[in-house]
């Protein structure tokens, strides 16, 4: 025979100063798991939603990063020409001289200053790309007009809308703001190709080349041919894979997060178990009772172990909302394999959520596995004479 | 007061599976709690030691991946109060496969002479040093360093560039000891120059400078900068450990993050030793009335209940701060790559304050319940049942 559900819903009302202590406890693991857990989440996201399952990245061989990479203008044209690299409409090949550094900007949150990337491309680079401009317009070619990301223009009042930032040899005025969806290029500066190379001493010194193949069947033959080109000397990858490794950048604080969340669960689970093992010794006379109407002592077992998974639920739902502030917030982590700062939000998806609340389950099941077969092992005789 | 001691002491062993848990919970917090306290005191409160706050390093304004002009170095030879400089040259790289973590470490290309100007601290037989100050190829390691790959003097050590378009072959002179330093290589940066041509042969990623007195440290920053403000390639000076820091920025805001997390645990065990008290007062209603009838003053009711408190936040708050004290020198060998963190450990204030804190929670979440308690009516404490 199994006991209602009701009964220990009740039991959990009647005693609220408690189950609202105890849940409330497990709320708050709950909480620092579940924030960490959306930063790390938020930051996949940006990675894994840049770029073109068609694009290449050709970088110098044995370059990690567009940041360490060098290409010049001679291989930039030895590259264009490759067969399999898709056209524009205008019959161009579709393949992007880029060059990338780094500057530093005050951020607002922290007060520190943070390494920024800055691009330098041209039309066909900017159109090799699905980025939309959410405000002013994009920079025209030889001008010292730069466009910013997003994430970048939130977290830095240097970089908005209007305003001059001085890098490289002087002024660059920002005249739009570029919206990326959630990728990197949200944490990026833009600006004209050569107007960056000359400010930057590096007319033939420039960083990466991105190459869009014509279709998916040839990516790997137009890989092939970069790479086993020794003369060329550069090795293409691809550009989706090159920003997936750098989801590891989130690793430190990930794990700095989960041994928090572990370690304030050790909390949470003894004092889920205090607060079992009182409701135990309160109700002795109760479940002398009914063991007496003819209650199992298995029945008795599960229904104290589902009360203690209740309680921590309750936490655990409590934890949910709590972070659901924290959806969107934008953050900013460096990237140790380009040497500067990613912005992107955080997200609490129903993933994210769906672990805070098995992670609360779990801190229940520890915590009344042990009261409950107490509770199920007690003595029929002597809990019914119990005062 | 301290009459009631014995009652306090006998009360929190009545039920000794309560208080073992609540200690235990309260020891996990706590030792959470203790390490977070301790992090972040030692990077964002602490002064650094007199000799390493003398230690600056300038580089491009813009960022360290720009370069500045070598010409550089004698400019800033001739700020006043400037004692030494030299070329820092940060030389990524690899050493023989990139793709095996353990094969990254720090390389830097310096001026011999210059960096035990600088670092007076490295220790290395007269022997080594000498190899290393004359020969052009040579290279220092950290001890730790060397005895990570189990290098000896005379082991040859091959390093392809990445930023630079050169391949050093490398001998190791010698290897240093110095305290708190991490695994790093040093070079003679005249033979990285060699290898390099056109503009970058003379520029210099960054300047390593030592200050002659505390006060200049804190002069020189601002006095170089602003004689560069103007110059096609400004620069930013500061301290080593403002620098250092700078990288922990790497890891998000670090300062919310964990403002944010010794909140939610102090807001855990707030709760936690309240609830504790809370259910067991809740027991004793009845014993209350007892001691009530036998002529125990409401203050006193409330004293012991308080008191009671304050004794197993006490209990957990010690044994927290012994399992803090494990988990610090973990992290301090873990991270010792940041000469911060190595200032991490359990000073005897430092203990005191976070004993204090844990007592502070436990009085504070105890008050309701207390309060409470000693406000009971003897009827209805006597007539109670529990």
């Amino acid at each position: 025979m199994k006991l209602p559900l009701s009964y220990n819903l009740r039991n959990l009302a009647v005693r609220k100063t408690s189950t609202i202590m105890t849940a409330l406890g497990v709320a708050m693991t709950v909480a620092v798991l579940l924030a960490d857990l959306a930063l790390v989440n938020g930051l996949r996201q940006a990675f894994q939603s840049t770029g073109d399952a068609r694009n290449l990245l050709v970088l110098r061989k044995g370059g990690t990063s567009e940041l360490n990479s060098g290409v010049t203008r001679q291989q930039y044209q030895d590259i264009k020409f490759k067969p399999g690299i898709a056209r524009n409409d205008k019959g161009e090949p579709m393949a992007s001289l880029e060059i990338v550094t780094i500057v530093s900007l005050k951020s607002s949150d922290t007060g520190n200053n943070s390494n920024i990337m800055v691009r330098g491309l041209t039309q066909t680079g900017v159109d090799m790309r699905t980025i939309k401009i959410a405000e002013g317009r994009w920079f025209a070619q030889g001008q010292r007009e730069i466009v910013v990301g997003s994430g970048t223009a939130k977290r830095y009042p240097d970089a908005r809308l209007g305003k001059q930032m001085r890098f490289g040899k002087g002024y660059w005025t920002v005249v739009g703001i570029m919206d990326a969806g959630s990728s990197a290029a949200n944490s990026e500066i833009w600006g004209d190709l050569n107007q960056i190379a000359s400010d930057f001493n590096r007319d033939n010194g420039l960083s990466v080349v991105l190459v869009r193949a014509t279709d998916d069947a040839t990516v790997s033959a137009l890989m092939n041919s970069l790479n086993d080109d020794i003369k060329l000397n550069m090795s293409a990858r691809s550009e989706r894979e090159y920003y997936d490794q750098q989801t590891i950048s989130g690793a430190p604080v990930q794990y700095l997060g989960i041994l928090v969340a572990v370690i304030m669960a050790i909390g949470s689970s003894f004092a889920a178990m205090n607060t079992m093992y009182a409701s135990v010794a309160r109700r002795a006379k109760e479940i002398g009772t009914l063991r007496v109407l003819g209650f199992s002592k298995g029945s008795i077992m599960i229904s104290f172990l589902i009360e203690s998974l209740l309680l921590a639920g309750i936490g655990g739902i409590i934890g949910c909302l709590l972070v659901i502030p924290l959806n969107n917030v934008t953050t900013g982590i460096g990237s140790f394999i380009s040497f500067s700062e990613i912005s992107f939000n955080f997200k609490v998806g129903p993933r994210v959520m769906l672990n805070g609340l098995l992670f609360a389950l779990f801190m229940g099941a520890i915590g009344g596995l042990f009261p409950a077969r107490q509770a199920a092992n007690k003595e029929i005789l002597s809990s019914l004479r119990d005062v | 007061m301290f009459k009631y001691l014995p009652l306090v002491f006998k009360n929190s062993l009545r039920n000794r599976r309560r208080s073992l848990l609540t200690i235990s919970s309260i020891a996990a917090s706590m030792c959470l709690l203790g390490v977070l306290f301790a992090l972040y005191s030692a990077l964002f409160l602490s002064e650094p030691k007199a000799e390493d706050a003398l230690r600056l390093i300038t580089y491009h304004k813009v960022s360290l991946g720009q370069a500045l002009p070598g010409s550089y170095e004698g400019k800033l030879r001739q700020v006043p109060g400037v004692k030494a400089v030299t070329v820092y040259q940060w030389f990524g790289g690899t050493y023989k496969d990139a793709r095996d973590q353990r094969n990254f470490f720090a390389r830097f290309g310096v001026e011999p002479a210059r960096l035990f100007e600088i670092r007076p601290d490295y220790q290395l037989p007269p022997d080594q040093k000498q190899m290393f100050l004359t020969s052009r190829t040579a290279a220092i390691a950290s001890r730790k360093l060397a005895a990570k790959f189990g290098w000896q003097p005379g082991e040859k050590i091959p390093l392809t560039g990445d930023i630079f378009p050169v391949k050093l072959e490398l001998t190791l002179a010698g290897i240093f000891d110095a305290p708190n330093t991490d695994e790093v290589l040093y070079f003679n940066h005249e033979y990285l120059r060699e290898g390099l041509t056109g503009d970058r042969k003379d520029q210099v990623g960054s300047f390593w400078l030592l200050a002659d007195s505390e006060a200049s440290a804190r002069t020189i920053p601002s006095a170089i900068d602003k004689s560069f403000d103007n110059a096609p390639e400004p620069t930013k000076t500061e301290t080593e450990s403002a620098f250092t820091l700078q990288f922990l920025s790497f890891l998000g805001n670090l300062k919310l993050f964990l403002v944010a997390i010794c909140a939610a645990v102090t807001f855990t065990i707030l709760l936690v030793s309240g609830n504790t008290m809370a259910m067991s007062v809740r027991e004793r209603i009845r014993e209350v009335g007892i001691l009530k009838t036998l002529g125990y003053t409401n203050g006193a009711i409330l004293g012991i209940v308080l008191g009671e408190a304050a004794f197993i936040s006490l209990i957990g708050g010690i044994v927290g701060l012994l399992l803090a004290g494990g988990l610090m020198s973990v992290v301090r060998q873990g991270a010792a790559g940041f000469a911060q963190l190595q200032q991490m450990g359990l000073t005897p204030g430092f203990s005191m304050l976070c004993l204090g804190f844990a007592v502070a929670i436990g009085v504070l979440s105890s008050v309701v319940p207390a309060a409470n308690a000693s406000r009971t009516n003897i009827l209805d404490a006597l007539r109670n049942a529990g």
